[in-house]
């Protein structure tokens, strides 16, 4: 036997511990408020999601606006129709900060120890998830704001804006599932932020910001069939009364709607499996 | 007899490189264990392997009597890691960070808020608790480590090179509370590269080289039977006892007979 024991005060008022299904809501939860006080933790990736939008809007209004506009023939000006593509834009911009906030996790000791307790597996994504749904409503809220500061006048009743923020809620938690699949895969943060680049230069191949058939014919049907085109038209048709394919909005969102569903399905399969497996390999 | 931990034949490899080679190894309950290696050795592969963290390509074990591959959610109730690189949350506070792990330990908030309060004062982390871990130095984050795993109390708790990198009086501080939980009935495995470190804390030692367990005895008994004062010294008596075929202690048993090749 070795040297005197000496008990130490940290082993003292131990709780057994408590499991079972029912707790996997609770670590839901959990993880969640993990995921929300991270974000506000970087003040600079913070900061740089909120000023984006506001940027971008002035931007696009004021210094692409008049130009791009002769082209769009909005009525009321450019900001009538580039709205929905800047809400896309920022989430795309979101979803870089999501698949590095998950690649972090990756690469630090402390999925090891959730790994290592009994959890809900799926509650350490679910609250990167959720924090990201929140992070980009916020820029969302930005965007929409910013944008009836400048002139943005939508013509919707209150169900055509429930159903436009129904839309932006399902493409912003596919594009958030995507970039953790992508934050899953790559080797670090770093990584990450290379991966996700290309999520923001998406959008410019689509109606954004000007509409498909005013571009290249090599290029008008991949900006007119890619996903985030019915997501953008969806919107655009909600808020505008009209589409800028000439479409029916519910035809557009039908399209949306199923391509976020795939998308959804897909990569939330996928990252879960990627946790799994990812963690379980090093 | 009870045993805590009980492996046999455990095998890891790594794109064909071997790290465990076939692992024997049981800890008694109530006990603490040393895991002694160099770098390299295979000590955190298989503390991973126990933690259900990585999957073992052949040989099994129970801990605290789950099996390691049937009923990995039984093991994990049962154990408590604290990893060599301190498993906390950088972006958390030290007080978030054990709340954290108290609410997914499913503690009810009140009752995690105050075991998080008691934590920071067993362990001198009390005036930092509102500092995020990013602030804190190598030793502070250590010992919000091992607060943070003593949350709930495990059957086993196991400690993947505790003491790597603190200064002595971190150090002394950290083998108090160890020995403090096997006093109150914890189950503790660690691993070292030090035959003093094994010495001061653990009941049984288990050297660990080229992914094989090469000697079993206690710290003592390792340096008596072998005349070795340091890991070191005790590789140098195994290989020459091997090598001519000499005793190296009738109290330590050796596992394979050739050490190195």
């Amino acid at each position: 036997m070795s040297a005197a024991r000496t008990p130490a005060r940290a082993t003292s008022g131990y709780s057994a511990p408590v499991y079972g299904p029912g707790y996997a809501l609770s670590d839901i939860r959990v993880m969640i408020a993990r995921g929300l006080r991270r974000s506000v933790r970087d003040p600079e990736a913070f900061t740089t999601a909120l000023a984006l939008p506001v940027v971008l809007m002035l931007l696009f209004v004021y210094v692409f606006g008049g130009a791009f506009n002769a082209g769009v023939g909005a009525a009321g000006g450019y900001v009538n129709y580039v709205v929905p593509g800047l809400i896309v834009l920022c989430a795309g911009f979101g979803a870089g900060t999501t698949a590095v906030a998950v690649a972090t996790d990756m690469s630090s000791g402390i999925v090891d120890r959730f790994r290592s307790m009994p959890i809900a597996p799926a509650s350490v994504l679910a609250g990167h998830i959720a924090a990201s749904l929140v992070r980009n409503l916020l820029a969302t809220t930005l965007v929409i704001a910013v944008g009836l500061a400048v002139g943005w006048r939508p013509v919707a009743g209150p169900l055509a804006w429930a159903g436009a923020l129904a839309m932006i809620v399902a493409f912003i938690l596919a594009m958030s599932w995507l970039a953790a699949c992508f934050g899953l895969v790559v080797s670090g943060p770093e990584a990450a932020t290379g991966a996700t680049f290309a999520l923001m230069f998406v959008p410019y191949l689509s109606s954004a910001f000007v509409p498909a058939g005013t571009m290249a014919a090599g290029l008008r049907p991949i900006a007119a069939n890619q996903p985030f085109t019915p997501v953008i038209e969806t919107m655009r048709g909600l808020w505008m009364g009209r589409t800028s394919t000439g479409a029916a909005v519910g035809h557009e969102a039908w399209l949306a709607a199923a391509y976020c569903a795939a998308i959804l399905v897909a990569a939330a399969s996928a990252a879960s499996w990627l946790f799994r497996h990812r963690t379980a390999g090093r | 007899m009870t045993y805590t931990v009980k492996a046999v034949g455990l095998r890891k490899a790594f794109r064909g490189k071997t790290v465990l080679d076939g692992v024997d190894l049981t800890v008694r309950a109530g006990r603490i264990a040393a895991l002694l290696g160099r770098n390299g050795a295979g000590k955190t592969t298989l503390i991973r392997v126990l933690a259900t963290l990585l999957r073992p390509d052949a040989g099994s074990a129970t801990v605290a009597g789950h099996d390691l591959l049937a009923d990995p959610g039984g093991v994990r109730r049962s154990i408590s890691l604290a990893g060599q690189y301190a498993a906390v949350d950088d972006m958390l506070t030290g007080e978030e960070n054990l709340r954290m792990i108290a609410r997914l330990r499913h503690l009810p908030p009140r009752a995690a808020r105050g075991r998080a309060t008691e934590l920071l004062a067993a362990f001198e982390l009390a005036d930092a608790r509102r500092r995020l871990v990013k602030t804190y130095s190598g030793g502070m984050r250590r010992r919000l480590d091992l607060a943070v795993s003593l949350i709930a109390r495990p059957e086993l708790l196991v400690l993947d090179e505790p003491t790597a990198g603190l200064d002595p009086r971190s150090r002394e501080r950290l083998w108090s509370a160890v020995r403090g939980l096997a006093d109150d009935g914890v189950t503790v495995l660690l691993t070292t590269q030090y035959l003093a470190e094994a010495e001061q804390l653990a009941d049984q030692v288990a050297v660990l080289h080229q992914g094989r367990i090469v000697a079993e005895g206690t710290a003592s008994q390792l340096k008596s039977g072998l005349g070795a004062d340091s890991l070191d010294e005790v590789f140098l008596a195994l290989t020459a006892s091997a090598e001519y075929g000499g005793d190296a202690g009738d109290s330590v048993t050796r596992r394979t007979p050739g050490v190195t090749r």
